[in-house]
């Protein structure tokens, strides 16, 4: 009885330490399994003109998505002009001024609009932005991306400021430099390789959001004709293209994704050395 | 963290500079709660409650019934959750317990790497890879040996409930996964010694010793994955088969919530129409926004466990 | 699973320990009696906490822990390549330096949890088994009216009491206490030691300490550790009235530590 019991307790284990090996062991092969996909479907698709034509009509070969690659670093630009000083400075005041009220809501307005869905983001900068201007654009498209920025912003922002010690700040106020001054000119220096990080994450993020661009920059097939004007975005072309039913169109497709992946993972990938590298260092 | 009054412009200027961007945060989200009630109006004192309740979403009759479109996305979300929890508890767990220590880092970046690629890539391949294999594969092989099921029944598009769920189950693993492992990282090890001390083994020390203490918080982290797959739009727009209609087989083609806003928005012309767009972003914001509450504050209970448990 | 006789009497020999490539204990050899209580001395980072928990297998969840020699519990070697280390801990309880109960469990719970992982008994049985491990770790009284009650609740000292119960509830061989009472203030310091007292009846106490004065109380025999090695091992009343290193002597007197 209780060596049948003993029995029982040593093959439950052996057989949860398996299961649980197991299911890590397949999430690593599903992100492998997918990557795989995107890897030798889209080398066979991509070639030089996919990063300088424009593209084609429905029917003719060839062409690229030159006009969506550049109209996707254009979006991102509008929306790094506007999320980086108000996601850092709104980090600032919740790392150094933060602890009140108004610091703990605005730190928890921060965390919901992480978790917002950016299809409603997008419905919200259409609301704000498209219907006044009447015109779908290149701005509302960027500021839609920066709203999905910020928050991440903030909060890295926050937490970067908040591990540099205290004694760094107060030396520096007992030299009789002010505090904004400190600041600015000791805190957020030694706190910008984390910053960083958080920025280019957001910018990863954010470099492949389509929901929210659908309907604020639309989409366009042409180059852009300037920031009030619809735009192209490389997400927009991916799914775009992948409705549709034509084959050249999802070979496209495919192109267009390991571009956006090899962009996404190479910014999250940097990260990782950048601050592996950095953390060594401080230590 | 400093704490002294202004003493002079400079600093004044400086804090009420990043006061007023801290508030410009607290004002985006209220501007969107603002945008989306005021935008869904119309719906709103047309339908009423039966915006809820309908059954016919029929944007050329205008007549907006949302319930198909509520249950596209609740089934599809909470199918996602019964695939992903095992996976990410096991992975969580396997991270925190098992793994030697030269491979936790490893695993994690890769599990992070699941997390920032973007949803139409999913999306991607979920039209051209999984559903294919769910068409020709799986839904046969379901249909054979569980077609006695009412959810295993009907014709094998590839599309449909089935491949949506599978699709944000991927997509939720990772922070599932992430935020169980930070939890269980968090379970003091006195807990484990004394499960182990009193001649548990390693399982049991984990199912009595550590996932009871961290019961909470891998519940936040349900929650918050909860959350992302409803308001998970592209991916599953791609694969769900945007039909609006209550099925009960997981073959069926369905349409959420989401999925409905992304494909109908630009084409709708009529005020009715839009406005109910609107509201299904409202409900989703609404949902999303108290599930990301209720969740936080499970994970950040567990993150600062109650001085009585020290 | 070899029948293992005896019980109760340790003996360590050539035992080593390491961190890494740090080495804690560096050739240990101690008997430890059955029925007394042995206190482990000695500074901190001496490698006492190190020894107890190479006593129930414990040292080796740490990764990167290594050991070598040998620990027998009666004629038994706990570290042959055919033990289970899991049917070690269940015949060698452990108490902590901070009581640790699961804080999701009740009390009676608590006590409970060693009981039902090791055997299947009835809701009767175990419930006898409860009240006799918490009246021997005198705390039924206390507790009696909130078995309950979650377990997190009780004071640091009562806390401690029931991990003490808890495993007393396994019906272990050995006790090892690692220092038990360091958390806790002179009152229920006090308990504590006067529990020892009578455990030590039925039980094999080893107890870490880094408090002279309470090893000088609780112990029969009194073990000096410097720097992972054993420095001087013999009855309490000789090491602390007639230390015959030096460095016990410096030790006990208080010129380091």
């Amino acid at each position: 009885m209780k060596q049948q019991l003993y029995l029982w307790r040593k093959i439950k284990d052996k057989g949860m330490s398996q299961l649980i090996g197991l299911s890590a062991l397949m999430m690593v092969g599903i992100l492998f399994l997918i990557l795989g996909y995107i890897f030798i479907k889209g080398v066979s698709a991509l070639n030089w003109d996919f990063f300088t034509q424009l593209p084609k009509p429905v029917g003719e070969a060839g062409g690229g998505m030159a006009n969506a690659i550049v109209g996707s670093f254009i979006l991102l630009g509008l929306a790094c002009s506007f999320s980086l000083p108000l996601g850092i400075l709104a980090g600032i005041y919740l790392s150094e001024f933060g602890r009140n009220q108004l610091g703990t809501t605005v730190r928890f307005a921060a965390d919901l609009l992480t978790g917002l869905p950016s299809i409603v983001v997008g419905i919200f900068i259409y609301t704000l932005i498209v219907l006044p201007m009447k015109g779908f654009s290149a701005i509302a498209g960027g500021i839609a991306l920066g709203i999905i920025m910020v928050p991440v912003i903030t909060r890295t922002t926050e937490e970067m400021m908040k591990i540099i010690p205290l004694t760094i700040r107060e030396a520096a106020l007992a030299l009789g430099i002010r505090e904004w001054r400190t600041i600015l000119s000791v805190v957020l220096p030694a706190a910008l390789p984390g910053i960083i990080t958080g920025i280019m994450l957001a910018i990863a993020r954010a470099a492949g959001e389509t929901a929210p661009l659908l309907f604020t920059a639309l989409g366009n097939r042409f180059w852009h004709s300037g920031l009030d004007q619809p735009i192209a975005a490389l997400p927009l072309q991916i799914f775009t293209y992948a409705i549709s039913p034509y084959e050249d169109w999802h070979a496209q497709a495919w192109a267009g994704a390991l571009v956006l992946i090899i962009l996404v993972l190479g910014l999250s990938i940097a990260t990782r050395f950048l601050t592996r590298g950095r953390y060594y260092f401080m230590r | 963290m400093i704490k002294m009054l202004p003493r002079n412009a400079g600093d004044a200027l400086f804090r009420g500079l990043t006061i007023l961007f801290a508030l410009l945060i607290l004002g985006i989200l209220i501007t969107a709660i603002y945008h989306l009630v005021t935008g869904s109006v119309p719906a709103l004192v047309k339908f009423g409650w039966g915006f809820l309740t309908g059954t016919t979403w029929d944007p050329v009759a205008e007549e907006f019934g949302a319930l198909p479109l509520i249950y596209g996305t609740v089934v599809s979300a909470f199918l996602a959750l019964i695939i992903a929890i095992p996976f990410s508890l096991g992975t969580a767990i396997y991270l925190s317990e098992y793994a030697p220590l030269w491979l936790r880092n490893p695993v994690s970046f890769l599990v992070e790497l699941l997390a920032v690629i973007p949803s139409v890539i999913y999306g991607l391949w979920g039209v051209f890879v999984l559903a294919p294999w769910l068409r020709t594969t799986l839904q046969p092989w379901l249909g054979k040996y569980f077609g006695f099921l009412p959810l295993f029944q009907g014709p094998a598009y590839g599309v449909g409930l089935l491949a949506g769920g599978i699709i944000l189950a991927i997509m939720i693993l990772p922070i599932i996964t992430a935020i169980s492992r930070d939890v269980l990282q968090a379970v003091p090890q006195e807990q484990r010694e004394a499960m182990l001390a009193l001649g548990a083994t390693k399982w049991e020390m984990i199912s009595q010793g550590v996932l009871p203490y961290a019961h909470s918080g891998i519940f936040g982290a349900v929650i918050l994955g909860l959350g992302r797959a409803l308001g998970e739009t592209m991916a599953i727009t791609m694969v769900i088969g945007n039909r609006p209609e209550i099925v009960i087989s997981l073959f069926g083609l369905a349409q959420t919530m989401a999925s409905s806003i992304a494909n109908e928005f630009t084409e709708a012309v009529s005020d009715i129409y839009l406005a109910s767009l609107i509201e299904l972003g409202l409900i989703l914001m609404v949902v999303t926004l108290l599930l990301n509450a209720l969740a936080r504050l499970l994970i950040w209970r567990v993150g600062r466990p109650s001085l009585e448990t020290v | 699973m070899a029948d293992l006789i005896g019980g109760k009497r340790i003996t360590i020999k050539e035992l080593n320990a390491w961190y890494h490539s740090l080495q804690a204990l560096t050739n240990v050899n101690l008997l430890i009696e059955p029925n007394k209580v042995t206190a482990i001395i000695g500074p901190s980072g001496c490698g006492k906490s190190t020894l107890i928990r190479c006593l129930n297998r414990l040292h080796e969840i740490i990764p990167g822990a290594r050991v070598s020699g040998q620990v027998l519990l009666g004629s038994q070697d706990i570290y042959a390549p055919e033990v289970d280390p899991v049917e070690v801990r269940r015949r060698v309880g452990m108490v902590f330096q901070k009581p640790n109960p699961f804080p999701t469990m009740s009390v009676f719970d608590n006590v409970a949890a060693g009981i039902k992982l090791n055997s299947r008994r009835s809701r009767n049985e175990i419930a006898t088994i409860v009240e006799k491990s918490l009246r021997q770790a005198a705390l039924w009284d206390e507790v009696k009216d909130k078995l309950h009650n979650s377990g997190a609740a009780l004071s640091g000292g009562q806390q401690q009491r029931l991990c003490i119960a808890r495993a007393l509830a396994i019906e272990p061989e050995v006790i090892l206490m690692d220092e038990p009472c360091s958390a806790l203030d002179p009152m229920a310091t006090l308990k504590i030691e006067e529990l020892i007292q009578e455990l030590k009846e039925n039980y094999t106490i080893v107890i870490v300490t880094h408090n002279m004065q309470q090893a000088a109380r609780v112990s029969d025999w009194t073990a000096f550790f410097l720097l992972g090695e054993l420095i001087e091992y013999g009855h309490a009343r000789q090491i602390f009235s007639n230390p015959s290193d030096k460095r016990t002597e410096a030790y006990i007197t208080g010129r380091f530590g």
